[in-house]
C-alpha cells in the first residue's frame, strides 16, 4: 500500500488551482461558479489517472480552499453554482484506483477530510447564508452525488444519459463513504426503500424518478440549464441575509510557516503554533501560543489586522498543523497540547470577537472559522492530552482545545504561587458547539447539564483545585509526581491498540445527542474502517481490488 | 527531614534523604503503618524487648545487625541490591535491551499489579500471625516469630517503597490499600486465598513457614530477573531474609518430628502419642498437605495468558532465569501438562510461555520435597516406618484446572461422596484442630524450657545459648 511519499500540502490558492475555476464573473449578483475540470495527470501521485472527473485528495483540498475563500474574501457572494467543465460526466466520485493503491489509514484520512469539505459547505449555508446549487450538467457517482448532495439544492440535466448514482455498494463492495447514505436519509428524507433501490443500483437513477424519489429537486432539459441554474442562484442570492455584508473581504495569505527535520522526528513552525514530532516514541506536541498584541476595538481595527489578528492566525496555523500530522504522520498516535501565554490576553481577544461577531459578518466567520478548527480537532483520530504547567493559558477558546482533549492533566502547586490557572470566557458558552449541537462544557457534563450553565459568569482564574472542581481537569498531580505521572501516561498510551483508541476516543467524544454530522462521522470510523479492511472490499479479491480487473471479486458470503 | 522519616530511623541504601517524594510519601504512610502494627501485628509483646535482626546496610555485616528492640520501634529499613552495570534484559520479546529504571508507560498497570500483589502477601503473613505469641512454645519460637514478622513488615516497606517512588498517586493509593485490606475479612479480604487462611497454631505456623513463604521465595526468584531494575533490586535483597522464614519453618516441623518420635518410644513404639502429648506423625502428614496445596494455588492457572505477557514484556522471569536457561525467548517451545476437562484426562501440549506458572511450581514442588526428605531421615533414623510425603499437585486446589476436582493425596480422580467420605484422613479435621490446640494453650515464657510437643533447637541464635532470653517479657 501506497501512502503519500511528499507531505501533502493543504495550502493553496485559486490562482494554482489545477482542478477547479472559482468563475466569479457573476460576483456582482452575488454568485460564484465552482466549475471541476480534474486534470487526469496531475493527481497528488502518480500512479493513477484522474479519469471522469474523479477526484484524489488534492482536488478536495483546492475545494475547501475555494469554499474559504468566497466565505472570507468574497463578502458579495451569496450562492455558488457546482458544475463540470467535462462533457457529460459532473463528476465520478473519488478516484479508485487511488483508493485501491492507498493505505487503509490514509484512505480514512483521506474520507474524513472529504467529510468535513462538505460539512463546511453546509456550514457556509445555515451559517453565512452561503445557498450552493449541484447543477448537475452530467452523470454524479458516487462521491459526485455525494458533493451534491452535500448542497442545498440538486438540478439535473434532463439528456438521456445525465443519473445521480451511489455504486459503492454493488461496484466496489464498500460505503458512500463521504455521508452519502446518512445524507439521503437525515437529509434530503428519501424513503429507506427507495433508498436502498438507489444505493444498489450501479447505473444510478435518472429523470422523473430521480426527482419523485427526492434524489433531485428538479430535473431540467439540457437546452434551458444554464439559464435555469442562474436564474435560480440569483433568487437563493438575493433571498440571503448575507446581502447585508458589507465588504470588504479578507484576504487569506499564505502561512508564513517552517518544517524541519529535527532528531527523530519534524519541528513545524508558525507564529503562534508549534509541532513537534517524534517518529520514534510515535508522540506529538503541540505548542499553542496565545495572543501578542492587543485585540481590536473596533471593525475597523478588525480590518485592519486582518489575517494577522491572533484570533484568525493562530487558528489557521493550528489547522494546518492538525491536517499536517493528520496525513503526514499516521504512525504519530498521541498528541500532547500544551500552551503558553497570558490568560487575560486570551479572554481579551475572546471577548473582542464575542462583540463585534453579533453585527460584523468578518468577525461572524472568524468565529465560524474558530468553530471549524476547533471540530477539526474533535474528529482527529489520535489521542489527545493537554498538559497545563507554568506558563500556559488556557482561556476561553483556547481551553477549548484542552476540552476537546481525551484527558487534561492539569499541575497542582498547592500554595498557588506558580500562576496555574485557567480561566472561561464567552467562547466556552456558545459560539464554539461541537459536532453534536453542544458545547464542549455541556458535553462534559450529560449527567449534570447544569453544571455547564453554573459555569457561565465565572470570571478571572481558576486554580488546579477550582478547575478540578469545575470538572475542566482529568487528573491533578502536583509538583513532584507531575513528570513521572504525565511520562507514564503518554508511554502507556502511545503503546495502545491504535485502532481501539481511535475507536475509543470517537465513541467518547460523542456524548450526547447525535446529528446528521456525529452520525456522518461515527458511520465513517465505524462502518467504513471495517467494510475498507474487510476481505470482500480489499482482499485479494475483493471488489475494490479487483475494480478494473477481468476476474469477478469472491466474495465471503458469511453475514457478520 | 521529619522526625519519623530520616536516615535514622529508616535505614535505607535509596537517597531517602535527598528524596523528596518519597520523604512526602513515606510521611504519610509510616504513622499508618505503625496504627496498622499495633493494631494487627503481634499481640500482647508490642512493649517486650525482643532480641532481632536489623538490616541497617545491604553489605555482609550490615544486614544482620543483632540487639534487642521493641517491635513498634523496629527500623524497618529500605534495601535494593547493589546495582549491576550495564544490566540488560535477558529474557522475553525486550531481550538485549536496557533495563527499565522506570516505569514503562506501556507496563505500568501491569507492574503495579504484580507489585501490589507481592506487597499483599507481607502484612497478611503478620495478620494471620498475629495470636501465635500467646502460645508460643519457647522464647526461641517466640523470638523467631517476630523476626518473621518484623521482617515481613519490612517486605511490604520495600514493596511500599516500589509503589511510591514509581508509581505516582496510584502508587500512594495502592500503598495505602495495603494497610486496609485484612487477612479474612469478608469484606476487605487480602489478595490471595492462603493469605486468608487462619494460622492459628504453631503447627500451622511452622507449615506455613515452610511451604507458603517458599512460593514467596519463588515469586521473588521470578520478579528478581524483572527488567524493571528497582523491582529486580528489592527483591533479590528480599530473598536473603526469605531464607531465614523458611528455616524456621523447616526446623520447627523437624522438632516437632523429634519430639514425636522420642514420645512414640516412649509408647513403646505406639503411634498414639496423643496420650502422651505429642502430635501424631498422621496429623502432621494433614497439616503438610493442607499448607502445601493453599500454597501451591498461589502459583496460579496451569495456563495462563497473563503469565506469557508478563514473560514476553520481561517483568517476570523463571526463577534463576540467567543461571538455568540457555534460551530465552521461551518461544517455539511448549510445555506437556495433564489436563482434565469435563471429566476428561489428557495430556496437552501447551505453549511455553503460557505455561510459566506450571516451570514456577515446577522448580516449587522439587524445592519442597527437599524438607521432608529431611524429616524423614529423622524417622529413618529413630526406625520409625511412616513416611512423609508431599500429595498429588492435583489434591486440594482452588485454582486452576484441578480446582474443586475430587482428588486422592496419590493423584487419583474419585467421585464427590468419595473424597467428601475419606476427607479427613487427608485434612486436618475440627477435631485434629482442637486437638493440636489443646496442646498450645499455655505459652512457654521460660528461658530454655520447650513446651511438651517440640524438641529444642541444635544450636541458638547468632552463637546465642538456646536458653537465652531471646524475648524480655513483660519485665
Amino acid at each position: 500500500m501506497i501512502d503519500v511519499m511528499d507531505p501533502v500540502a493543504f495550502e493553496t490558492h485559486p490562482d494554482r488551482y489545477k482542478h477547479w475555476k472559482l468563475d466569479l464573473t457573476d460576483a456582482s449578483s452575488g454568485i460564484a461558479r465552482l466549475i471541476m475540470d480534474v486534470q487526469e495527470d496531475h493527481g497528488l501521485r502518480s500512479d493513477y489517472v484522474l479519469k471522469q472527473n474523479s477526484y484524489d485528495l488534492g482536488v478536495d483540498v483546492e475545494l475547501a480552499d475555494a469554499v474559504q475563500r468566497i466565505r472570507f474574501e468574497h463578502p458579495e457572494v451569496r450562492a455558488i453554482v457546482f458544475s463540470s467543465a467535462k462533457d457529460r460526466i459532473f463528476c465520478s466520485g473519488a478516484n479508485i484506483y487511488m483508493l485501491g493503491s492507498s493505505s487503509h489509514a490514509f484512505k480514512v484520512n483521506f474520507c474524513k477530510f472529504t467529510n468535513e469539505t462538505r460539512l463546511y459547505l453546509e456550514d457556509a449555508s445555515s451559517e453565512s447564508g452561503i445557498k450552493s446549487i449541484a447543477a448537475l450538467n452530467g452523470v454524479a457517482a458516487g462521491g459526485g452525488y455525494e458533493l451534491a448532495l452535500a448542497c442545498d439544492e440538486i438540478y439535473l440535466q434532463e439528456d438521456g444519459n445525465s443519473a445521480v448514482s451511489l455504486p459503492e455498494c454493488p461496484l466496489l463492495a464498500v460505503l458512500p463513504g463521504t455521508g452519502g447514505l446518512t445524507r439521503l436519509v437525515d437529509k434530503r428524507k428519501v424513503r429507506r426503500d427507495h433508498a436502498d433501490v438507489f444505493s444498489t443500483v450501479a447505473e444510478g437513477i435518472k429523470g422523473k424518478r430521480a426527482k419523485e424519489w427526492r434524489l433531485v429537486d428538479d430535473v431540467i432539459p439540457r437546452s434551458k440549464f444554464n439559464d435555469t441554474m442562474t436564474k435560480r442562484a440569483k433568487e437563493l442570492a438575493d433571498a440571503s441575509p448575507r446581502a447585508k455584508a458589507k465588504g470588504p473581504g479578507m484576504p487569506l495569505p499564505p502561512l508564513a510557516g517552517s518544517r524541519d527535520r529535527q532528531g527523530a522526528g519534524w519541528i513545524i513552525n508558525f507564529k503562534y503554533i508549534t509541532l513537534k514530532i517524534d517518529e520514534k516514541k510515535r508522540v506529538a506536541e503541540l505548542e499553542v501560543r496565545g495572543p501578542d498584541h492587543d485585540p481590536p476595538k473596533s471593525a475597523d481595527e478588525m480590518r485592519k489586522l486582518g489575517p494577522s489578528w491572533w484570533a484568525v492566525q493562530a487558528f489557521r496555523e493550528l489547522d494546518a498543523a492538525m491536517l499536517d500530522l493528520r496525513f503526514n504522520f499516521l504512525d504519530v498516535g498521541l498528541l500532547v497540547i500544551r500552551s503558553k501565554g497570558e490568560l487575560e490576553k486570551v479572554v481579551a481577544h475572546d471577548k473582542a470577537l464575542a462583540s463585534l461577531s453579533g453585527s460584523d459578518w468578518l468577525a461572524k466567520e472568524i468565529a465560524l472559522f474558530q468553530r471549524r478548527v476547533l471540530k477539526r480537532i474533535d474528529v482527529t483520530s489520535r489521542s489527545l492530552f493537554t498538559l497545563i504547567e507554568e506558563g500556559s493559558c488556557f482561556a476561553g477558546s483556547l481551553l477549548e482545545i484542552a476540552l476537546a482533549s481525551d484527558r487534561v492533566y492539569m499541575k497542582d502547586d498547592e500554595d498557588n504561587e506558580s500562576g496555574i490557572r485557567v480561566q472561561l470566557s464567552p467562547a466556552n458558552f456558545g459560539p464554539l458547539p461541537m459536532g453534536n449541537g453542544l458545547t464542549r462544557l455541556q458535553s462534559r457534563f450529560l449527567f449534570e447539564p447544569k453544571r455547564a450553565e453554573e459555569l457561565r459568569g465565572r470570571e478571572g482564574p481558576m486554580t488546579t483545585q477550582d478547575a478540578v472542581k469545575a470538572g475542566i481537569v482529568t487528573i491533578a498531580p502536583d509538583a513532584i509526581d507531575w513528570d513521572d505521572e504525565v511520562r507514564v501516561a503518554i508511554e502507556e498510551r502511545a503503546a495502545m491498540s491504535p485502532d481501539a483508541m481511535t475507536g475509543m476516543e470517537a465513541s467518547l467524544r460523542y456524548g450526547g445527542p447525535e446529528t446528521l454530522e456525529t452520525k456522518i462521522f461515527g458511520r465513517l470510523s465505524a462502518w467504513q474502517n471495517w467494510i475498507f479492511t474487510r476481505p470482500n472490499a480489499t482482499g485479494a479479491k475483493g471488489a475494490l481490488t479487483m475494480y478494473g480487473k477481468p476476474e469477478r471479486p469472491e466474495f465471503d458470503w458469511r453475514r457478520a | 527531614m521529619s522526625d519519623v522519616v530520616n536516615d535514622t530511623k529508616i535505614p535505607n541504601n535509596v537517597d531517602l534523604s535527598s528524596d523528596k517524594k518519597l520523604q512526602r510519601a513515606l510521611e504519610a504512610w509510616q504513622p499508618n503503618f505503625i496504627n496498622w502494627w499495633l493494631e494487627m501485628g503481634p499481640e500482647g509483646f508490642q512493649q517486650d524487648q525482643v532480641w532481632l535482626r536489623t538490616a541497617i546496610s545491604v553489605d555482609s555485616d550490615g544486614w544482620a545487625h543483632f540487639d534487642y528492640v521493641k517491635m513498634p520501634d523496629y527500623r524497618w529499613g529500605i534495601f535494593l541490591a547493589d546495582k549491576v552495570p550495564d544490566r540488560k534484559i535477558h529474557f522475553g520479546d525486550n531481550i538485549g535491551q536496557p533495563v527499565w529504571n522506570e516505569v514503562p508507560g506501556e507496563h505500568r498497570n501491569t507492574l503495579r499489579r504484580l507489585i501490589v500483589t507481592q506487597g499483599d502477601t507481607e502484612p497478611a503473613s503478620v495478620e494471620q500471625q498475629r495470636l501465635l505469641g500467646q502460645t508460643c512454645p519457647s522464647l526461641y519460637d517466640l523470638r523467631n516469630l517476630f523476626q518473621v514478622n518484623v521482617e515481613e513488615g519490612r517486605h511490604l516497606w520495600a514493596m511500599v517503597y516500589l509503589l511510591h517512588s514509581y508509581f505516582g498517586r496510584d502508587g500512594r493509593e495502592e500503598a495505602e490499600a495495603l494497610l486496609q485490606r485484612r487477612s479474612g475479612d469478608p469484606d476487605k479480604p487480602r489478595i490471595l486465598g492462603a493469605f486468608n487462611a487462619p494460622c492459628e497454631n504453631w503447627l500451622s505456623f511452622f507449615m506455613f513457614t515452610y511451604f507458603t513463604d517458599r512460593d514467596g521465595k519463588y515469586q521473588l526468584l521470578a520478579l528478581a530477573e524483572s527488567g524493571f531494575d528497582p523491582l529486580s533490586r528489592t527483591t533479590r535483597f528480599m530473598l536473603t531474609e526469605e531464607a531465614h522464614h523458611m528455616f524456621v519453618g523447616e526446623s520447627g516441623v523437624q522438632r516437632i518430628i523429634e519430639r514425636t518420635a522420642q514420645l512414640m518410644k516412649q509408647a513403646g513404639m505406639s503411634e498414639d502419642v496423643r496420650k502422651l502429648g505429642g502430635i501424631d506423625l498422621p496429623t502432621i502428614q494433614k497439616y503438610l498437605n493442607l499448607w502445601y496445596t493453599l500454597s501451591l494455588d498461589l502459583f496460579g492457572g496451569e495456563v495462563s495468558s497473563n503469565a506469557a505477557s508478563f514473560f514476553a514484556a520481561g517483568l517476570k522471569g523463571r526463577a534463576f532465569e540467567e543461571k538455568n536457561y540457555t534460551e530465552h525467548t521461551a518461544l517455539n517451545q511448549s510445555y506437556t501438562l495433564d489436563k482434565y476437562e469435563a471429566g476428561k484426562l489428557s495430556r496437552e501440549e501447551i505453549a511455553l510461555r503460557n505455561a510459566m506458572n506450571e516451570v514456577l511450581r515446577d522448580n516449587y514442588v522439587e524445592d519442597s520435597q527437599r524438607g521432608l526428605d529431611k524429616w524423614n531421615r529423622v524417622l529413618e533414623k529413630e526406625g520409625i516406618d511412616f513416611r512423609f510425603k508431599l500429595p498429588s499437585r492435583r489434591f486440594h486446589r482452588h485454582i486452576g484446572m484441578w480446582a474443586d476436582v475430587p482428588v486422592t493425596p496419590a493423584g487419583e480422580i474419585i467421585s464427590r461422596e468419595e473424597f467428601e467420605k475419606r476427607k479427613s484422613e487427608w485434612l486436618p479435621t475440627a477435631e485434629d484442630e482442637a486437638y493440636v490446640k489443646s496442646l498450645m494453650t499455655t505459652p512457654v515464657y521460660e528461658k530454655g524450657k520447650m513446651a511438651n510437643w517440640i524438641a529444642p533447637p541444635a544450636r541458638g541464635i547468632k552463637g546465642q545459648p538456646v536458653d537465652y532470653e531471646y524475648v524480655r517479657h513483660n519485665v
